[in-house]
């Protein structure tokens, strides 16, 4: 039962209760073990709690979650697939969730060697020479792969090159790290299908370029069929391409960003490699390169000399990008996927991604705007265009899915088509599932001609109905404080 | 959706009130609708030099960040700094209170490039 009130932990308990009663002090206190001029002189006004209490609290906030393990979670360029439970497992052994990263190398050869061999395996799937497990999700990756660019152009004294060319059809993360990294994010608008415009990539090239940032299949769900005249276009010009590998999903075993002519590619192994996403994951975003870039990988890299591995370090590299080595939990859980799945397995999953991405597509055509009229690959993008004249908006159509138990797929993303609606069901999903969900939206668009207020009053069903956005943005109140 | 005939306008969705050597600017009727809800905009600086069809701001709605481009160029002479508590003013009052910022222009024959309101309105059902 989930209850329609919970108040604040703040709110809860009384004044002398304990959640843990510690036996009594049988050794002389410690004095001053705080500085006195730091030591604060009011006691802090902790939450005070039985056990069950607090147990109560978070279990009932723990039922107000929704994850993949819930529910159908169709999230465009999220990837949220399911999370086998086998990862958890085995990145929970004591060998290696007990581990401290200041080991030495010779008592943690069998956690160097996972390091080692998702490297290795990552790099084969993207086709690049080398990877860094370092970065600590995707835009981190962003960010790293953007200063490899910056350190490879530098070590050429190629001093110009400071522009970073992104489509209009991007992630906001793209031009966000160019910013981070103290380079100049230069848009140029794509095509309407989300493609690169050629003539605007050739007009925006030049010997200030550093690099373009590109999703392949594009935020739009689409493969970029230009990709080898982009890359010319880019390397003739003296840059290099940054693959974001957002949408890795769809391509995982078929085709590699490697062999499209991209020379910084990063994953996100908390989409594409069935790591746990959302809920601060946390997310992994291991950066690859190609055989020029190497020598500026983050420090240090594992490597392994007959059959023993240790850490090495280059001269040349842009330094450290996390504390220690990654977030090992979760590159732990990605390497159990890879050697689960198998290459075969890895190309499979790829494929019903997309199969299933397409049947929705296909499915909800009628009921739905589908504005690209080709195979999308991993995701498709619909409107609300058809609903528009009953005055229901793609947000209206999201909340609505509440109701009927769904998470909304992304909206208004991609920006450069209206009133988007995108939806990414993944390999994970049965034809059951994905029948339940194109039913619930087959049912909605009924609704939004038949009954709009019902579609424009939702969510019905949840513990809230909408909240109201505007005013927390306006007036975000992010502190709690004693009536 | 208002579009005052005494107005110009930019393909980008500003409007521009010129009255001698200055103009006012700020976004169309159509844009505010468009954005929903504005919560946050990032007005510029005072002498700053704005370039036609370049970045002068930003705006933040519930839906999204947008650029807000400058339709002249020239130097930054006032601000709406009502704006930065009341960024509802764009939404209520988009050719009014909800103004940005006025330029001392340095180059008025930019004007001749902008739109007037017969084709502006003609532009919308373009894109409608």
């Amino acid at each position: 039962m989930i209850l329609e009130k919970q108040p604040l932990i703040f709110e809860l308990g009384k004044p002398g209760r304990k959640a843990v009663d510690l036996p009594k002090l049988d050794v002389p206190e410690a004095d001053n073990l705080v500085p006195v001029k730091y030591a604060r002189t009011q006691k802090a006004a902790l939450p005070e709690l039985s056990q069950l209490e607090l147990m109560r609290h978070y279990t009932q906030l723990s039922n107000r979650n929704f994850g993949v393990d819930t529910g159908f979670y169709p999230l465009g360029s999220c990837t949220m697939k399911y999370n086998p439970k086998i990862n958890e497992d085995i990145s929970r052994y004591p060998g290696l969730s007990l581990l401290h990263p200041l080991q030495a190398t010779e008592t943690v050869q069998g956690a160097l060697e996972i390091l080692y061999k998702c490297e290795q395996a990552l790099a084969e799937i993207s086709g690049m020479k080398a990877v860094t497990m370092q970065p600590a999700a995707g835009a981190h990756g962003e960010l790293t792969g953007l200063k490899l660019i910056r350190a490879y152009h530098r070590d050429r004294n190629d001093l110009a090159r400071t522009k970073v060319i992104v489509p209009d059809s991007a992630h906001g993360t793209n031009p966000a790290s160019a910013a981070v990294c103290g380079m100049e994010a230069v848009e140029i608008k794509s095509e309407a299908d989300g493609s690169i415009d050629l003539a605007a990539l050739k007009a925006a090239v030049g010997p200030d370029t550093a690099a373009l940032m590109l999703t392949n299949p594009s935020t739009l769900g689409l493969f970029e069929n230009k990709i080898e005249a982009i890359a010319k276009i880019v390397h003739d010009a003296g840059g290099l391409l940054y693959y974001d590998g957002a949408n890795s999903n769809a391509i995982m075993g078929i085709v590699r960003p490697g062999d499209m002519g991209f020379d910084v590619v990063h994953l996100n192994l908390h989409k594409t490699f069935s790591t746990p996403h959302g809920g601060g994951g946390p997310g992994s975003g291991p950066v690859g390169v190609k055989e020029d870039l190497v020598k500026f990988l983050p420090n240090p890299r594992v490597q392994c000399n007959a059959g023993v591995y240790s850490w090495i370090t280059s001269e040349k590299s842009i330094g450290k990008m996390q504390a220690f080595h990654g977030n090992f939990g979760i590159i732990i859980r990605a390497y159990a996927y890879i050697l689960s799945m198998g290459g075969e397995g890895l190309r499979r999953s790829s494929e019903d991604a997309v199969l299933n991405a397409n049947y929705c597509k296909k499915m909800l055509e009628e009921a739905y705007d589908s504005p690209f009229d080709r195979f999308c690959m991993h995701e498709c993008v619909l409107t609300s265009l058809k609903q528009k004249p009953y005055g229901i908006h793609t947000l209206d159509i999201a909340k609505r899915l509440l109701d009927y138990g769904y998470h909304p797929p992304t909206i208004y993303f991609p920006l450069i088509v209206e009133e988007a609606i995108m939806i990414e069901p993944t390999e994970s999903e049965s034809k059951e599932t994905l029948d339940g969900f194109i039913d619930a939206m087959k049912k909605i668009a009924e609704e939004a001609a038949t009954t709009p207020e019902l579609v424009h009053n939702a969510p019905h069903n949840t513990i809230v109905s909408r909240l109201d956005e505007t005013l927390a943005a306006r007036n975000p109140v992010v502190k709690w404080e004693a009536q | 959706m208002k579009i005052p005939a005494e107005l110009k306008y930019s393909s980008d969705h500003e409007w521009v009130k010129v009255e001698g050597n200055k103009a006012t600017i700020g976004i169309t009727d159509f844009a505010q609708d468009q954005l929903g809800d504005v919560v946050f905009v990032e007005v510029p600086e005072v002498d700053a030099e704005l370039t036609a069809t370049e970045g002068l701001g930003t705006i933040e709605s519930v839906k999204a960040v947008s650029d807000v481009y400058s339709p002249v160029s020239g130097k930054v002479i006032e601000v709406n700094e009502q704006l930065e508590d009341a960024p509802q003013l764009i939404n209520e009052d988009a050719y009014g209170k909800g103004w940005i910022c006025v330029v001392e222009l340095s180059n008025p024959a930019e004007i001749n490039d902008l739109l007037n309101a017969e084709a502006y309105e003609k532009l919308l059902l373009e894109e409608a």
